[in-house]
């Protein structure tokens, strides 16, 4: 197996990135659902790692060429939404800042 | 009728007091400036001339500012609240054509449009692809929504929700007429147009940020 080392590089960072994320929620630091949504995504990406065959499989099905293709949009498709979920967060806090700025200003004249 | 005059103001120094006076001599001695964290002397200025002042602490943009500024006039009872920019743009004497409508109860919000009368012509693009957006996001079509010259009654400007905090507000401020069925009516008005006031408005990438914000607002709803 020539991808043995580099699934067993892979493996690790997975297993560590699923023991911060656990210890994330532990600490109260992500809600659950949060801990659902990184968990299940990371547990995906141990499952491709450990059955590479399963992407060129879904690929097969999506009508895209190759496995790493499949990766790749669906990583687009993922960033663009994480992307924009930040945007409106960003955006929420940014009003927020200015009612705080106005209570403030009202209140001192 | 108390009318307060609200003018957002960020380093404005140079024009803010001449604002000021203009308005004076036309009796309309109500006036709230709010200085949006400026970094030069507008709030001394607009203080000397006899204006209440608020200031931020930090800027926030003119949504900010129109937003403490509606709030304050509210708190110092006004029944008509007048904006007016303060970069010498707008007419004191145009104020009054403005307000007629609100003063007449005919309708309760009335915007200052520019558009027919002496704007130039690459800013009468831009203001007419905002008024575009603006009709295409929220559903109502008014000439020259970024006008800074508006007039409303206490009851409108109890009503309105405003949330955003830059260039945007000026359509938001549109689509909350439109949601609380507010009566709106656009009054044409003579803009001055001078280097200074010119290099104060909206750049075309100006207009493209107020587009992508607008965007962000109608999906946060």
């Amino acid at each position: 197996m020539e991808y043995l080392l580099l699934q067993i590089i892979a493996l690790v960072f997975v297993a560590f990135v699923l023991s911060r994320i656990i210890l994330r929620y532990k600490k109260d630091k992500f809600t659950f659902r949060e801990t659902l949504f990184w968990a299940i995504l990371w547990i995906l990406v141990g499952i491709v790692v450990v059955l590479p065959g399963f992407m060129s499989f879904l690929a097969k099905i999506l009508g895209v060429g190759r496995g790493v293709d499949v990766i790749i949009y669906l990583g687009l498709i993922l960033l663009f939404y994480l992307n924009f979920k930040s945007t409106v967060r960003m955006e929420k806090i940014e009003q927020d800042i200015s009612k705080v700025v106005k209570e403030i200003t009202l209140r001192k004249k | 009728m108390k009318v307060v005059v609200v003018i957002p103001a960020y380093n404005e120094e140079n024009t803010i007091g001449k604002v000021i006076q203009n308005l004076n001599k036309k009796n309309y001695n109500n006036i709230i400036v709010v200085d949006d964290g400026s970094s030069d002397s507008s709030y001394e200025v607009a203080k000397n001339e006899g204006a209440i002042v608020y200031k931020h602490c930090i800027n926030r943009g003119l949504g900010g500012a129109l937003n403490t500024g509606i709030s304050a006039a509210l708190l110092e009872d006004a029944d008509i609240i007048v904006t007016f920019d303060a970069d010498l743009q707008h007419n004191p004497n145009d104020i009054k054509k403005v307000m007629k409508p609100v003063l007449d109860g005919e309708v309760d919000v009335a915007i200052g449009n520019r558009i027919s009368k002496g704007m130039p012509l690459t800013r009468r693009i831009g203001n007419i692809g905002l008024d575009l957006v603006t009709y295409l996001l929220f559903g109502i079509y008014v000439n020259d929504t970024q006008s800074g010259l508006r007039v409303f009654s206490r009851e409108a400007a109890e009503e309105l929700d405003l949330r955003t905090n830059r260039m945007e507000i000026s359509s938001e401020i549109i689509k909350e007429i439109k949601d609380k069925n507010l009566r709106l009516k656009s009054v044409p008005i003579k803009p001055i147009y001078t280097d200074y006031s010119l290099s104060k408005g909206n750049s075309v990438f100006g207009g493209f940020k107020i587009l992508y914000k607008l965007i962000i607002r109608r999906i946060m709803d």
